[in-house]
C-alpha cells in the first residue's frame, strides 16, 4: 500500500516500529501534494521545508525514546489558524502577505506531540461559506468529483484529507463548516463541545460559535486528533477547565456495557426531513439508524421543536459577531491598506477592496441586526431563539445518548451552482446550525454513497462534554459497516 | 423585510464600507430576501425567554494581575502597512490647525 493510503493510527505504528522515519513518511506526502494537488487545489500554502526539519526532529525525538500517537505524523492546518512565521490569509485578500507573529494554542499543542505541518489549508473567505468558493484565491475541489465542490468552509481540510495529502487536518465549525465538508468528502469531521478546544490563535469570525475541529479519514485518527487539541488553555477564557478524557481508548465501549451498542439510546428527530431533501442522503440515513439498532442501540423518536429558527437565527446572530470582530481589519496596525483622501475613506476603501462579497454581506447582515432601532427585533429576538433551541437539546438528551441525523440535506454541489443565492448557499448548513448555538458537540461520519458516488453524511450530536459517547456509537458504526474505506479515485 | 437604497447605503456608511452603486442596488436585493426569511423569528413566542449570549458555563474569569511577557515591539509591527519610529504610522486623523 503506498504510504499516502494508510491510516494515521496505521502510519503511526511503522514509524514505532521503526519501519518507516517520517522523514520518508512527510517527503511521499509532499510529493503527493506536488503531484495531486494541481487538480485538488486545498492547499494556499505548502511548508515542504518546515515540515521535514519537523520530520527530522520527529525522527530524533523517537530514537530517543519519546512516543506520542502524533510523533512524525504529517497533518495539514485550516488558513485561519495560526502558526508562527507562515502567513494566515484566512482566504481573504485583506490578509494577503500577513504573517503572524505568534502561535495558535492548538499549534503549540501538535507541535509538543510531536506532528508534521505540511501546510495551510483553502477556506471560504474568514470561514463564511460552504463550498470554498468564498476564497479569494481559488475553488478547492472534491476528490470524488472535480466538478463538484469539497464543502466549506473547512474545504481545503477535507479535501486534503479525503485527497490522500494529509493523514488529517484541523478545521473551524462555527455553523457546520468541520462536518459539512467532511460529509462532501467522505471523512470524519468532528465538532468539539464549545470551550473544549483553546480558540486563542483561531482567528475570529463569531466567537460564540467558533469551535475548532479535526477532519480525519477514520473516527479513532479523529479521536487521536482531538485528544492533542482539546483542553483548557489560559489564553482562552471560554476554555472549559473539565478534564480531557482518553479519547481514543474512548472509541471502544467500556467493558461491562454489553456487546455492541446495547443499551446506547439513540434519538432521531423528525425535524431532520426537510423538503428538498435528496432522497439517497434520506434512505442512506434511514439505512445508518438500522444499523444501529441491529448493534444494539434503541432507537427513539424524539422532536426539537425550535429547529426550524436555527437558520435564521444563526444568520443573524454569526453576522453580528462577525460585524464586531472584522471592525479590526481597517488597514492601520496590519494587512491591506488602501489610502484615501482622508482616515475614514481609507477605512472605506481598504475594507471594500479587501472583503470579498460574502463578507461584506455579512458584515452588512450584522450591522443591520445590531442597529439601534431593529437591535430588539433581530438580534436579541435571535438570542432568545438561541435559548429555545438549546432548551430542545436540553430536554431530548434527557431521554437519548446520542441524536441521529443526516449532516447535509444533499450530496457536493456543483462549483458555481449556488453563488448567485446566498440565501440558498445558507441552506446547507440547515442541519449543522443548532449544534453551535446550542454549544454542543459532535461529528459527521460517512453512511454512503448516492447513484453519482457521492459521499453521505451521518451527523451524530451529543450533550456538551459528551464527545466520548458520540465518538463510541461511531466508531462502533464505522467498524460494523466499512464506508470509510472507500477512496476516491484519484 | 424590503430595504431601502438609502438604508442600505447607510448601513455601509455604518460598516465603513465603501460601495458602488450597483453593489448597493444588489445588496438591498440580497439582504431584503435574508430578512424576509429572518422574519421567521417573528412567529416565536419569546415572553419570559431570557437570551443566550454565550453557551459556556463558565463567565467573568479571573486572574492574578501579575505582568507576563508580551509580543516584542518588531513583531507587533512587523505586519504595519507603515511604521515611523517603532511606532505605527496612520493617516492624519486631527485637522493640523
Amino acid at each position: 500500500m503506498p504510504l499516502h493510503d494508510l491510516t494515521l493510527e496505521q502510519a503511526h505504528a511503522l514509524l514505532q516500529r521503526g519501519e518507516i522515519s517520517s522523514v520518508e513518511l512527510t517527503q511521499a506526502l509532499l510529493d503527493r501534494i506536488a503531484v495531486k494537488d494541481k487538480e485538488i487545489s486545498a492547499y494556499l500554502t505548502v511548508t515542504a521545508e518546515g515540515a521535514i526539519a519537523a520530520a527530522r526532529q520527529a525522527d530524533a525525538r523517537r530514537v530517543a525514546g519519546e512516543e506520542t500517537p502524533l510523533l512524525g505524523i504529517p497533518i495539514a492546518i485550516k488558513d485561519i489558524i495560526h502558526i508562527r512565521g507562515v502567513p494566515t490569509t484566512c482566504g481573504s485578500r485583506i490578509l494577503e502577505g500577513f504573517v503572524p507573529a505568534f502561535s495558535a494554542t492548538v499549534i503549540h499543542r501538535l507541535q509538543a506531540a510531536g506532528a508534521v505541518l505540511l501546510g495551510k489549508t483553502n477556506t471560504d473567505e474568514f470561514a463564511m461559506g460552504s463550498s470554498t468558493e468564498n476564497s479569494a484565491y481559488f475553488t478547492t475541489r472534491n476528490p470524488w468529483s472535480l466538478e463538484r465542490v469539497p464543502g466549506g468552509s473547512s474545504g481545503g481540510s477535507a479535501a486534503a484529507v479525503s485527497g490522500r495529502m494529509a493523514f488529517a487536518a484541523l478545521g473551524s465549525d462555527t455553523g457546520g463548516s468541520v462536518r459539512q465538508p467532511a460529509a462532501f468528502c467522505g471523512a470524519v469531521g468532528i465538532k468539539p463541545t464549545y470551550g473544549r478546544v483553546s480558540r486563542y490563535g483561531l482567528v475570529a469570525f463569531a466567537s460564540s460559535l467558533d469551535q475548532i475541529g479535526p477532519i480525519a479519514r477514520n473516527v479513532m485518527d479523529a479521536a487521536i486528533l482531538l485528544g492533542v487539541i482539546a483542553g483548557h488553555d489560559p489564553r482562552d477564557s471560554t476554555s472549559s477547565k473539565a478534564p480531557v478524557p482518553d479519547y481514543q481508548a474512548g472509541c471502544w465501549r467500556p467493558a461491562g456495557a454489553g456487546d455492541g451498542l446495547n443499551g446506547l439510546r439513540v434519538g432521531t428527530p423528525a425535524e431532520y426531513l426537510v423538503p428538498g431533501m435528496q432522497p439517497r442522503v434520506t434512505a442512506a440515513v434511514r439505512e445508518a439508524i438500522a444499523t444501529l439498532e441491529k448493534l444494539g442501540a434503541e432507537i427513539i423518536e424524539i422532536s426539537l421543536p425550535h429547529t426550524k429558527y436555527a437558520l435564521p437565527a444563526y444568520y443573524l446572530i454569526a453576522p453580528a459577531e462577525a460585524s464586531a470582530n472584522l471592525a479590526r481589519y481597517d488597514g492601520m496596525r496590519y494587512g491591506l491598506r488602501v489610502l484615501g483622501q482622508d482616515v475614514g475613506n481609507t477605512y472605506e476603501q481598504t475594507r471594500a477592496q479587501g472583503f470579498g462579497a460574502e463578507v461584506t454581506r455579512r458584515i452588512m447582515l450584522g450591522t443591520f441586526a445590531l442597529r439601534a432601532g431593529y437591535y430588539d427585533a433581530y438580534y436579541l429576538k435571535a438570542q432568545k431563539a438561541r435559548t429555545l433551541i438549546r432548551q430542545d437539546f436540553d430536554a431530548a438528551f434527557e431521554r437519548v445518548d446520542v441524536i441521529a441525523t443526516p449532516t447535509t440535506p444533499t450530496t457536493a454541489f456543483r462549483v458555481g451552482e449556488k453563488m448567485d443565492n446566498p440565501l440558498e448557499m445558507y441552506l446547507a448548513d440547515v442541519f449543522t446550525l443548532s449544534m453551535n448555538l446550542a454549544g454542543i458537540c459532535g461529528l459527521s461520519l460517512p453512511c454512503g454513497f448516492d447513484d453519482q458516488s457521492l459521499p453521505i453524511g451521518l451527523q451524530l450530536m451529543g450533550p456538551a462534554l459528551g464527545e466520548v459517547v458520540v465518538l463510541q456509537a461511531a466508531h462502533a458504526y464505522e467498524q460494523a459497516t466499512g464506508w470509510h474505506k472507500e477512496r476516491p479515485a484519484l | 423585510m424590503n430595504l431601502t437604497l438609502a438604508e442600505v447605503a447607510h448601513i455601509a456608511g455604518l460598516a465603513r464600507l465603501a460601495l458602488t452603486e450597483e453593489e448597493i442596488s444588489l445588496y438591498r436585493e440580497q439582504l431584503s430576501a435574508i430578512l424576509q426569511y429572518a422574519q421567521l423569528l417573528q412567529e416565536l413566542d419569546t415572553e419570559g425567554i431570557p437570551p443566550t449570549a454565550l453557551v459556556s458555563p463558565t463567565h467573568c474569569i479571573m486572574r492574578p494581575d501579575e505582568p507576563q511577557p508580551s509580543m516584542s515591539r518588531d513583531d507587533l509591527l512587523s505586519n504595519a502597512p507603515a511604521t515611523a519610529n517603532g511606532l505605527f504610522q496612520v493617516p492624519l486623523i486631527l485637522d493640523q490647525r
